[in-house]
């Protein structure tokens, strides 16, 4: 393929490869990246983004080849951003999901694209968790009450709910679905899912449809990808099939909920709460929420912590320095 | 047809209370049973009454148990029957239960919601994002993994063995300190608490109150467990030296805690009320409403036990 032959051409003695930067970096990310290639940073550019892809192509000895993006809607790599930078021919993303990247548009042009693999899997699993537990038994908001003082003034915080023998429904049984499961079994809650096609590797009940699931769920866990088929994929109708006593944590995307309908139902109390940790417009979190004692909030660190961290950095590093290996990349999303 | 009073030829067994029963166990145990007040009790139903029944945590002291000469069982209705006069119990040759396994299921569930609390932040995030900061001022500071931490458990009965179990599938290594190794447990024991702490990243408390236990998780036990380790307590308040938790805190010298029991309750430290790294809960661990049912289920096990004969349902080892 001539994007491999091009990139297993090494530059000059002594130069190192170019990488485009487009997410802010902690600081071991920024030194291991830099000990290794000639960084162009996006952020530290301070240009608009179409002044710095079209700068970006004149770097010598050769353009940059390979860009580190990541989710959250602050950068797309669609049509608009490959016409600008068509020397790219690698993507490396270090989001968990993929939705921030037109897969379409990458393979049609050819462009390597390098996923987060499983780093995040256990840590999004684990919140995950620690969301439900919080929400059914009331962990924040009791230590909310108690903080305020009011434990001695009031007496004790209403009563939670029992985890064992609730019905936990999953959305998506991928990596992150299935870490949950295993985690929610232990608990001694009930399992079972809804995905495109059912697994035949578990034996949890499979449900065809997000309605049913609901149905007879008491809980819901959204773990599936945004895309087209699954905006919104919990609506008015999924939420009143769970019902006044079901519960929804979402680890996912924001638009893997019609956060309205949501917030309705939590009002009219058509649900009984909600453990979120993602929303439609971050940062933005409606502020209905805050006055809610039934649901939990997060902002988006479910994937975050200082192990993964540097799991991901690795990661990254791995991808970048196969791609200009010619090697395969470690976690390939594109070719598939 | 009229129904016949029973009131004043009542053959139920007399059961004293050292205070009022919760109002769900009085409506369920009605008739069952002919409940007195303990501090009420005339001269007759003391001298006569054998077994005494303790709601909530009331303490019962050997004042409390010199006035009943005909006593024979102290049933509990918590986890912990460390506010039971556990010495004059056994001196008096008198059997105790407790709640049995009614409250472990939920204690170990809760147990673990806090581990996972502590170690990702999610109330201090809550509280952070529920005041607009998230937007503000940028993300929450990184928090630390849950999955492959160690865990050190103290007491390995019916709360520890169900928080082991919970926090392996976690992918937690999980070892335990107890009064004796178990044999039949997959986990690895600690023969030493200090140890035990060393050797762990997250200390979790599910063991009795007792004269040896008191205060087992002092200074040294904190400064072992480290800056970056954890505390859990669902046991009791009085198995950690409480002044000393705040300054290990504090200082750094401990990385954080989940504490679901204190020394004095309802009062907690005021200091901690401004601590991220800590979570704190008003006794709850054990309570929902379907284990509020167990224990009703126990309680009536172990009365109508008692009272046919036949073996104690959740006897406490005195």
């Amino acid at each position: 393929m001539a994007s491999a032959i091009a990139a297993a051409t090494a530059p000059p003695t002594g130069a190192q490869h170019s990488v485009l930067l487009l997410r802010r970096a902690n600081d071991y990310l920024a030194a291991t990246l830099r000990a290794r290639y000639r960084v162009l940073s996006f952020y530290d550019s301070g240009a608009p983004l179409p002044a710095f892809l079209a700068a970006s192509a004149a770097t010598e000895p050769e353009p940059p080849r390979a860009a580190l993006v990541v989710g959250g809607g602050a950068i797309r790599v669609d049509a608009a951003f490959l016409d600008a930078a068509p020397y790219l021919r690698c993507v490396v993303t270090t989001a968990a999901g993929l939705d921030h990247v037109d897969l379409a548009e990458c393979a049609r042009r050819g462009v390597l694209v390098a996923g987060a693999g499983e780093v995040f899997s256990t840590d999004v699993a684990d919140h995950a968790v620690g969301l439900l537990i919080d929400v059914l038994r009331n962990v924040s908001a009791a230590d909310r009450y108690v903080r305020r003082g009011l434990w001695p003034v009031q007496g004790d915080y209403p009563l939670g709910s029992k985890l064992g023998g609730k019905r936990v429904g999953i959305i998506g049984l991928g990596s992150i679905g299935s870490s949950i499961a295993k985690r929610l079994k232990a608990l001694g809650c009930v399992i079972q899912y809804h995905s495109r096609r059912p697994k035949d590797t578990v034996s949890f009940k499979y449900f065809h449809d997000v309605i049913s699931l609901a149905t007879e769920s008491d809980a819901l866990i959204v773990a599936c990808a945004l895309n087209d088929q699954t905006r919104h994929i919990v609506n008015k109708e999924v939420l009143g099939a769970l019902g006044k006593d079901g519960v929804v944590v979402n680890i996912a995307r924001g638009g893997n909920i019609d956060e309205a309908e949501l917030i309705s139902a939590l009002r009219e109390g058509k649900i009984a709460g909600a453990g979120l940790d993602v929303f439609e417009k971050e940062p933005v979190v409606p502020a209905e929420f805050f006055s809610m004692d039934n649901v939990v909030l997060t902002g988006h660190e479910a994937v975050f912590t200082t192990e993964s961290g540097s799991d991901l950095c690795d990661l990254m590093i791995g991808n970048l320095e196969a791609f200009f290996d010619g090697r395969p990349l470690l976690t390939p999303v594109l070719p598939k | 047809m009229e129904t016949t009073a029973s009131s004043t030829a009542d053959e139920s067994p007399l059961v004293l209370l050292v205070q009022p029963l919760f109002p769900e166990f009085a409506a369920a145990l009605a008739g069952r049973y002919r409940f007195v007040l303990a501090a009420d009790a005339d001269p007759a139903a003391a001298a006569e009454a054998r077994v005494l029944l303790v709601p909530g945590l009331a303490p019962v002291t050997a004042q409390h148990l010199a006035r009943l000469p005909a006593l024979e069982l102290v049933v509990g209705t918590s986890a912990g029957v460390d506010h039971v006069d556990l010495d004059t119990c056994r001196n008096r040759g008198l059997s105790v239960t407790n709640a049995g396994p009614a409250f472990a299921v939920d204690s170990a569930d809760y147990a673990v919601g806090l581990v996972v609390a502590v170690l990702r932040r999610v109330a201090a995030a809550d509280a952070y994002v529920r005041r607009g900061r998230w937007a503000a001022d940028g993300d929450y500071p990184l928090a630390t993994k849950v999955s492959g931490k160690r865990v050190g458990i103290v007491g390995l009965g019916n709360i520890g063995s169900r928080v082991a179990r919970r926090l392996a599938a976690f992918g937690c290594a999980v070892s335990y300190h107890s009064r004796s190794p178990k044999p039949s447990s997959p986990y690895t024991f600690v023969p030493a608490l200090l140890d035990l702490a060393a050797g762990s990243d997250v200390l979790v408390l599910s063991c009795a109150l007792t004269d040896e236990t008191k205060h087992m998780v002092n200074r040294e036990v904190m400064e072992a467990l480290g800056k970056d380790g954890v505390l859990v307590n669902v046991g009791r308040g009085g198995l950690v030296d409480e002044p000393e938790l705040v300054r290990c805190l504090r200082d750094g010298v401990l990385g954080g805690a989940g504490l679901d029991v204190y020394a004095n309750e309802p009062a907690v430290p005021p200091e901690l009320f401004g601590m991220d790294n800590v979570v704190l809960s008003d006794h709850r661990a054990v309570v929902t409403p379907e284990s509020m049912r167990g224990v009703l289920e126990v309680i009536t096990a172990n009365l109508d036990a008692f009272f046919s004969g036949r073996p104690l349902v959740s006897p406490v080892q005195l």
